[in-house]
């Protein structure tokens, strides 16, 4: 990890930065920028956060803004609650995914409720981040596709960026957002570096084409979006890839417009598919293309198991054959008349 | 003392409650709290006397349908009286479904403390125009909101004290657990004010915990644990008022637990002859907080039997005014579900609101055939 000022002179000379040090930069921009942001949470302030993704900020800040609290995740949020309620923007950090369920309570009875309680007098400008997904090798518990407890929770907003260049921007938008956001950080990219902008205009809610295709929409997110465009660059069609960034709320018209012109959509994500996210996309891609549609929507996802240990989750990630497997499926016009011919 | 070099031994709470008056509003001589003053006595004795009125009429609202649900603070006057009148109005206040007494003591609007438990909406009040957080329902949540306040207010040097009530149901629950480390840690400037009513819903104490009481928790935090008589208004107010006075300088939080009984069932929707007995009520009725401190004052001659009269008929037309205010409810706008979900609607927000607009739209056409 390098330092803050490393990685302002990084940001600033137009090197490449990592995730991480992009995250990093964002929290220090935004602690300079604004004496009411605050960062908190387990080992945060002297060690740097276990991801590194705090490094620095307490000794830049000082321990009043940037400070570890008790170890107890329902706390932390609790806590941010009463000081959004006092006029702070508080930006606490779940350790893993799977640790972030103690504070489900109070995320979805009070965070994502309070404005809607009190018809808008209490607003809570609090960003919650959180290391989210597997293929890092990690043990049980730290390997939690949990987006979709989130974005099934009106109020709240959730945000994942798949690359160093959007968490630098969407984290910058998430804290300066009044609404609660749930900030996911793909953890595998951790480590993913490319030049970073800190001024880069990006909305907190729109998602991005990745690659445009006019064959089929590969619609997916955070650490999948990476192995989604390997497959998408392997594919002799044209595959258009959308980075949704936004999960909640979603954008309708980027997706829609892209499945209207291909006809044809795949979702790709980490997360098991029942009920998944993906199964959100699909439905609303169904109800809202149904008429340009050439084949089903599909879902590339785990499988509906528990996050398997380390020595397996190869098994479980989608990789680029699925991927290309699920391309295969969507009833290309040759398939068609290779089954009018037989027929 | 809170603000004496911390010792285990002056975290614990004392062999008995702490009380300034008795049952039959005798003061008690020897405890080292003063008696508050007169004006105080008397301040304690009118809002108790306008808050049990309020509460029987919220009941016969209810009886009377006008309330989707009402849980009654019948008996615990002393408890949210004695602790909002110590409270200053910099100072935040963080209720229960429970404490509508303290909220009307507070000064919050009747008709606005009725909002939620009416179902009109989720809260009825601007928490920020008299430092009222809303009611809340998950139990022990609210504890951890009353820290974090309380804390930013530390952060920004504000003079500034968090209170939060709670139950002894809520002891049990983790976010108790969590916010007494949290607040003992960061020396935050709370009061943790448990009314231990002897049941949560239908469950007794006893089945709660196993410590010698609630306030013995406190010394497990390094937060010094007080027990006090919850029927004795004067008691509690003066303790709360330490509470708050040590907080505000800097002496970090204090857990209070006040000995109260729920003379009511849990809400209308309970049956209380299920699990407690006639004479275990009865026993609590002669305890009663109101008529303790009104013998206490009328023995030092500080109620005359005229004011006593003033004093009822103004809560007999605080009653009828809240009638009659219940009665011309409006029904809120359909849209406001939309409204307030985020800082701006989503597009999404924007098209259900349409959709729902049309239906409404619809039903209204075809209820007036033109």
């Amino acid at each position: 990890m390098t330092t803050t000022a490393e990685q302002d002179r990084a940001l600033a000379a137009g090197q490449a930065v990592t995730m991480a040090g992009a995250l990093n930069q964002a929290l220090s921009d935004a602690l300079s920028e604004d004496d009411t942001v605050l960062v908190f949470g387990e080992d945060v302030a002297t060690l740097g956060g276990v991801f590194r993704i705090t490094s620095g900020l307490a000794e830049a800040f000082g321990q009043t803004r940037v400070f570890d609290t008790p170890l107890a995740e329902s706390g932390i949020v609790g806590t941010a609650i009463g000081m959004a309620m006092n006029g702070l923007r508080p930006v606490v950090e779940m350790q893993f995914d799977a640790f972030a369920y103690p504070a489900f309570e109070q995320i979805t009875s009070h965070l994502a409720k309070l404005r809607n309680r009190t018809r808008g007098r209490v607003e809570l400008p609090i960003v919650i981040r959180i290391p989210y997904g597997g293929g890092i090798g990690g043990v049980e518990h730290h390997c939690d596709s949990s987006e979709a407890y989130y974005t099934h929770t009106p109020g709240l907003r959730v945000v994942t960026p798949g690359t160093p260049a959007d968490a630098y921007v969407l984290l910058r938008q998430a804290i300066k957002s009044p609404d609660p956001v749930i900030f996911l950080e793909p953890k595998r990219r951790y480590w993913s570096s490319e030049v970073v902008s800190a001024q880069a205009d990006v909305p907190l809610d729109r998602a991005v084409v990745r690659r445009s295709g006019s064959d089929v929409t590969l619609i997916t997110y955070g650490g999948a979006l990476a192995t989604t465009l390997e497959a998408a660059e392997a594919d002799d069609r044209s595959a258009e890839v959308i980075d949704l960034r936004s999960l909640a709320p979603f954008d309708d018209e980027t997706v829609i417009a892209s499945v209207k012109r291909t006809g044809r959509a795949i979702v790709v994500h980490e997360a098991s598919r029942f009920c998944g996210y993906g199964a959100e996309v699909a439905a609303r891609v169904s109800e809202q293309c149904f008429h340009y549609l050439e084949a089903p929507v599909l879902r590339v996802a785990g499988f509906d198991i528990p996050y398997p240990p380390p020595s397996l989750e190869e098994y479980h990630l989608p990789n680029v054959d699925r991927i290309l497997a699920a391309i295969d499926r969507l009833q290309w016009r040759e398939t068609a008349s290779v089954v009018q011919a037989a027929g | 003392m809170a603000t004496s070099p911390m010792t285990p031994e002056c975290l614990l709470p004392g062999p008995t409650p702490v009380a300034l008056l008795d049952a039959a509003g005798q003061a008690i001589p020897g405890d080292s709290l003063d008696m508050p003053g007169d004006q105080v006595l008397l301040a304690l004795y009118r809002m108790m006397v306008l808050g049990r009125r309020f509460d029987t009429q919220a009941i016969a609202l209810t009886k009377q349908g006008r309330l989707a649900v009402y849980p009654s603070a019948r008996g615990q006057e002393a408890c949210q009286v004695g602790a909002v009148a110590a409270l200053r109005p910099q100072d935040w206040l963080f209720p229960t479904y429970r404490d509508s007494i303290a909220l009307v003591a507070r000064g919050v609007d009747p008709v606005q403390v009725l909002t939620l438990l009416r179902g009109e909406w989720h809260s009825g009040y601007d928490p920020y125009d008299l430092r009222v957080a809303p009611q809340c329902t998950p139990l022990a949540t609210n504890t951890l909101h009353a820290v974090g306040m309380a804390r930013a207010a530390a952060i920004k040097g504000e003079d500034m004290v968090a209170l939060v009530m709670l139950g002894d149901g809520a002891t049990s629950e983790g976010d108790t657990h969590e916010a007494l480390n949290f607040a003992a840690v960061w020396k935050a400037p709370v009061v943790f004010l448990v009314q231990n009513n002897g049941y949560a819903i239908s469950v007794p104490l006893a089945k709660q915990t196993a410590a010698p009481s609630l306030a013995h928790k406190g010394i497990g935090y390094g937060v010094p644990g007080t027990l006090v008589d919850g029927n004795d208004a004067a008691a509690v107010y003066a303790v709360v008022r330490r509470a708050v006075t040590a907080a505000a300088a800097g002496a970090g939080p204090a857990l209070i637990e006040a000995l109260t009984y729920r003379v009511e069932a849990h809400t209308n929707a309970d049956d209380a002859t299920r699990y407690r007995s006639r004479e275990e009520v009865d026993s609590w009725l002669a305890r009663d907080p109101v008529t303790r401190l009104g013998e206490h004052l009328g023995r030092r001659g500080l109620l005359a039997a005229a004011a006593v009269a003033a004093l009822e008929a103004q809560a007999e037309a605080e009653a009828a005014a809240l009638r009659q205010r219940m009665n011309s409810g409006t029904r809120p706008d359909p849209a406001d579900l939309f409204r307030y979900v985020y800082a701006k609607r989503t597009p999404e927000l924007r098209r259900q609101q349409h959709e729902l607009a049309a239906e409404l739209a619809d039903l209204e056409e075809a209820g007036n055939p033109s």
